[in-house]
């Protein structure tokens, strides 16, 4: 199977439009991790919980746990998101065929 | 896996460096190897050894000084940036008549050129920016 | 089919420009890294979402700020062989801009357009 893009999300989806316009363009297969500020989207409970989990139909999607450890969210992330830590990461990229950085 | 890195941001500021830095260090312990880490932009700062941040948190140039060291890494400033920002090592210094240098042990000076070849080189190419 | 190029197959770079010109340097120095890159030989594509759009808008005027305006280099990229720039047709609408407003000709594509072309990228640079 070819392989598919890995994005990556670094802002919070409260203020910045950044993790809609990411979702917008990652196309149906491929993977979006969550890292930095942008691990707040894994949460449970806020008013983007259900695009995300919307999203989840149609791209992977991992946030990186030591990004979700340092905001204290780790009791809150969402059914369906995976956490990964930085070799996680690493493995993420090389699986995918390229890397796209959200920022 | 043979990984390129590029660094937009300075160190503190934004967590570009201290990602980048974390993603590094677990890629080497997967036995991959780093082709050339690039510093453009605010990321040109990492770069100098005049910072003394406090005693109880990391010390963001001196880690990727020694990783560097430790690992025969390609720290690869960005000219152009660094000359904006103010990051000189010797030679530029001198060939630019400034009074001073701040280059920290392990980086070097060099052209954009250097990003591309380092996108070219690489089986990846991953940007840690704001 | 894949350009050959001194050293192997070019790769495909897709330079990603999200951000407004002037309120941050990204623009100016994204652009830089694209006339340093042209020299490579590599299969290259600009892609202006969002706020990169305005980028490219004509008529920028920068004497009363005393900064460099750099919009005219976009029109030197057709010099160095680079002539893909793909401009999101949403990000334009909302803005209430059309191609006639920008200062190259450039495509502009669907949402869905832009996703494939993204898609198919060796390498990504985003600033």
């Amino acid at each position: 199977m070819a392989k598919t893009m890995l994005h990556t999300v670094n802002k919070s989806p409260f203020d910045n439009g950044t993790l809609q316009t990411c979702l917008k363009f990652a196309r149906q297969g491929s993977t979006v991790l969550l890292i930095e500020d942008g691990v707040y989207a894994a949460a449970r409970d806020t008013t983007v919980s259900k695009q995300v989990q919307e999203a989840l139909k149609s791209v992977s999607i991992y946030a990186l746990k030591p990004d979700v450890e340092a905001r204290g969210m780790q009791d809150r992330v969402m059914d369906g998101v995976r956490l990964v830590d930085y070799e996680g990461f690493v493995d993420l990229v090389a699986q995918h065929k390229a890397v796209q950085s959200w920022v | 896996m043979k990984f390129s890195i590029l660094v937009n941001e300075g160190p503190y500021t934004h967590e570009a460096s201290d990602t980048a830095y974390q993603f590094v260090k677990a890629a080497l312990a997967k036995g991959h190897e780093i082709y050339r880490i690039f510093f453009y932009h605010d990321g040109v700062n990492n770069g100098t050894r005049l910072t003394v941040p406090p005693q109880d948190d990391r010390n963001i140039v001196k880690r990727w000084s020694e990783l560097a060291a430790q690992h025969k890494l390609d720290l690869v400033v960005c000219i152009a940036a660094a000359q904006r920002r103010g990051l000189m090592d010797k030679s530029e210094a001198k060939r630019n008549g400034k009074d001073a240098d701040n280059i920290a042990p392990g980086f070097r000076i060099s052209g954009l050129g250097q990003l591309i070849e380092a996108g070219i080189q690489a089986d990846r190419l991953v940007v840690f920016g704001a | 089919m894949s350009e050959e190029s001194a050293g192997g197959v070019a790769k495909k770079f897709l330079y990603v420009n999200r951000k407004a010109p002037y309120g941050t340097i990204y623009a100016l120095e994204s652009l830089e890294v694209v006339l340093i890159g042209a020299a490579f030989e590599q299969d290259v594509s600009l892609a202006f979402l969002g706020d990169g759009v305005y980028q490219l808008v004509k008529g920028q005027n920068t004497k009363a700020l005393e900064v460099k305006n750099f919009s005219p280099t976009f029109g030197a990229l057709e010099d160095y062989d680079v002539t893909k720039l793909y401009v999101e047709e949403e990000a334009l609408q909302a803005r209430g801009l059309s191609a006639a407003d920008l200062v190259v000709p450039v495509q502009v594509v669907s949402t869905q357009r832009m996703a494939e072309i993204m898609e198919d990228q060796d390498v990504v640079l985003n600033f």
